[in-house]
């Protein structure tokens, strides 16, 4: 009975989803513990306690709470841009523009709060439209004229962050590289700040964005498992001539997905620019890198809405965590270098998931036919 | 002028290589989306040997090993598409987007890891290979000619006669057209999947390093190549997956890469006072317009990009 309760309890997909993300979490952070043994043995391993502690390394609750305060700003991004590559992802697609879209939206909800002095859910609104458009191009290109949605997505992303660069020129402070005060020039710009956990971690930086984040990812589920559009764009994900001979409009389909799925990654800029934590350097050479760490949560959210919030907040943790290292001794990109072996790793689940299922029904199989060598043996008897 | 074809020649050798590189994969019916991270890996083992290269080495010398552990570093980091696209039949575009990320932490992270403990005030991710570069250089009065290119034209003219003359570039190519027939004259389809992977590593390496020393003498390893590995995919689609076309394609996308570097030294353009912004994101956009145009008549690989699997016969 025992056996037969362990049994089902390995075939559940959820349990193999998270037993498989977290195998890929202990393994990136092995690889990237011999990493740093490999640069400096003495520090290695406090090193990594400290990745890994983050905001915990402050020895007083009050500070310890407020750098939580500044993680959980940096995961709303992350969450956004991690649902829409999860989103295309659903329907076959490969968003990796979400990182162009994500730049897009900066420069929008940007331009529009420090140039037009904007109220914010204008500029939120205008970073998701700018975010969509950018996504609608890769659409366009995907369904009507058969270009890979990878090639034309990097394409798309270092073009967005030239444009960007060139915008927001226009509204940098005098003698920085870096985009104004938002919180100077225009505070009805700013996002509200979210009052039951912005006091209590005393940061100004928590706003609506975190619960705003939440709500997309619960929403998206929603659509996903419980609409037809969600539906539709599972089944073109699948196979996109199946969708098309049961009537459904897979190109319009195509389209529309990358449509939202870059209004997120466009909103998910404003959430981050728009509470005034981060200033937009015009001097940039490199896209954000929110857009593809959102393709390490996504995986490792065993691409689940629900489940991508808590990856999310995982890999923002250890991506806030690898700060604190000290810059004399290790470079803070490990942290990078571990998310992006994760998402390495990821690519191993399906096959983890097959084999585990495997393994699970041939023994099911031995188990049969032992029961039904006892029952032929007991007739006997 | 000089200016212009010197750089032209440069950033059409890069894209061709990495481009050929693509193109010996995905016949081989593996897409590798990691040549940029590819690039960046060959551009580290070979920035390195001109770095550590004892300063009296011979040009010759130099050259060959620079060459040769930049493609043998390409080709390392390609088991990690290898093992897993073919071997373990991962998501194609995931792993090489992992690569892509995971060149670039780990390229910044292990060159900050040397300066470091060269001096620890240095936290830059950058190596310097200014003198060591004058190995590669030949002067032609006003115009630099460079090893590389005469190099790249002989992998073309070497890539086209494998895939085209040899048994085993038309085995390969059978791979990634129909795997299944291939098994079944007695090809080994993961055999040749692996061929098609490492020589994607080798020509991508070299074509990193071809790319950094273009036109500086020192590298920030944090910056990674800039989409280049991905213009290299587009020409080889605008190229049709075949090697003459794609050096003509890397021409045309050379000369417009080219031209940003350059285009201040030309009175017209000057006189035309466009951002240089403009001329940075012209290779992309042409790359865009070129894509819709031609991407609709696809020659791809008819299997590429699907992991083999011997049951499905």
């Amino acid at each position: 009975m025992n056996n037969q309760g362990k049994k089902s309890f390995w075939s559940n997909s959820a349990v193999q989803s998270i037993t498989a993300s977290l195998l890929c979490i202990l393994l990136g952070l092995l690889i990237g513990y011999i990493v740093l043994l490999a640069i400096n043995p003495a520090g290695a391993t406090n090193a990594i306690v400290t990745i890994l502690k983050n905001y915990l390394t402050y020895p007083s609750p009050k500070a310890a709470l407020k750098y939580c305060g500044n993680t959980l700003v940096k995961t709303s991004p992350l969450l956004m841009c991690a649902l829409s590559i999860q989103f295309c992802y659903k329907a076959g697609l490969f968003n990796i523009g979400a990182a162009g879209q994500y730049t897009v939206g900066a420069g929008a909800c940007l331009y529009a709060a420090l140039a037009w002095k904007l109220p914010w859910f204008v500029c939120l609104l205008l970073a998701c439209v700018a975010g969509a458009v950018w996504a609608a191009a890769v659409g366009f290109l995907k369904a009507y004229r058969n270009v890979n949605e990878v090639i034309s997505g990097i394409m798309l992303n270092w073009i967005g962050l030239y444009l960007v660069n060139m915008l927001l020129t226009g509204v940098k402070e005098g003698t920085s590289p870096y985009t104004e005060q938002i919180s100077s020039i225009n505070p009805a710009g700013m996002l509200p700040v979210f009052t039951p956990l912005s006091g209590p971690m005393s940061n100004k930086y928590v706003t609506i964005a975190i619960p705003l984040a939440v709500i997309v990812a619960i929403a998206i589920w929603v659509v996903l498992n419980k609409t037809v559009f969600g539906y539709e764009i599972r089944a073109t994900g699948l196979n996109m001539n199946a969708a098309r001979y049961s009537g459904m409009k897979e190109k319009k389909n195509v389209v529309m997905t990358l449509i939202i799925g870059g209004a997120m990654a466009g909103a998910g800029a404003a959430f981050l620019y728009l509470s005034g934590f981060e200033q937009w350097s015009v001097t940039q050479s490199s896209v954000p890198g929110m857009g593809f760490n959102g393709i390490a949560a996504t995986f490792l959210g065993g691409l689940d809405p629900i489940g991508t919030i808590f990856s999310s907040y995982f890999i923002q943790h250890i991506t806030s965590g690898g700060a604190y290292l000290d810059k004399m001794i290790y470079p803070s990109q490990i942290a990078d270098l571990i998310t992006s072996i994760i998402i390495y790793l990821c690519g191993f689940v399906l096959f983890f998931k097959l084999f585990l299922n495997k393994r699970i029904s041939a023994r099911r199989q031995a188990q049969t036919q032992a029961n039904a060598n006892d029952t032929k043996g007991g007739g006997q008897a | 002028m000089t200016l212009l074809i010197q750089y032209t020649l440069l950033f059409a050798a890069v894209l061709m290589l990495v481009a050929l590189g693509g193109c010996f994969s995905e016949h081989s019916g593996v897409i590798n989306l990691g040549l940029e991270g590819v690039m960046v890996m060959g551009s580290l083992g070979g920035a390195l040997t001109m770095k550590y290269l004892p300063a009296g080495t011979p040009a010759v010398l130099m050259v060959l090993l620079v060459v040769l552990i930049s493609m043998a570093s390409g080709a390392l980091y390609t088991v990690l598409l290898g093992v897993a696209s073919i071997n373990f039949k991962a998501d194609q575009t995931l792993v090489g987007t992992a690569m892509n990320m995971l060149a670039a932490a780990a390229a910044t992270v292990l060159v900050k890891a040397i300066n470091l403990a060269e001096n620890p005030d240095n936290v830059s991710s950058a190596i310097q290979y200014g003198t060591a570069k004058k190995a590669f250089i030949i002067n032609i009065g006003n115009f630099q000619f460079n090893w590389f290119v005469p190099i790249a034209i002989v992998l073309l003219i070497a890539s086209y006669v494998i895939l085209y003359r040899t048994r085993f570039g038309l085995r390969l190519m059978a791979c990634g057209e129909h795997p299944q027939a291939a098994d079944s004259v007695g090809i080994s389809v993961f055999k040749m999947r692996w061929a098609g992977v490492l020589i994607s590593g080798m020509l991508g390496g070299l074509g990193g390093i071809v790319y950094i020393t273009a036109g500086v003498s020192e590298w920030k390893f944090e910056t990674g190549v800039a989409g280049f590995g991905f213009l290299a995919l587009a020409v080889m689609i605008f190229g049709q997956w075949k090697p003459q076309r794609i050096a003509l394609a890397a021409l045309l996308f050379g000369f417009f890469r080219a031209l940003s570097n350059v285009y201040s030294g030309f009175a017209m353009l000057a006189a035309l006072k466009l951002p240089g912004t403009i001329y940075n994101m012209m290779p992309y956009i042409i790359s865009l317009v070129v894509l819709a145009f031609t991407s609709q008549n696809s020659k791809a690989p008819k299997a590429e990009g699907i992991p083999y699997d011997k049951g499905s016969r």
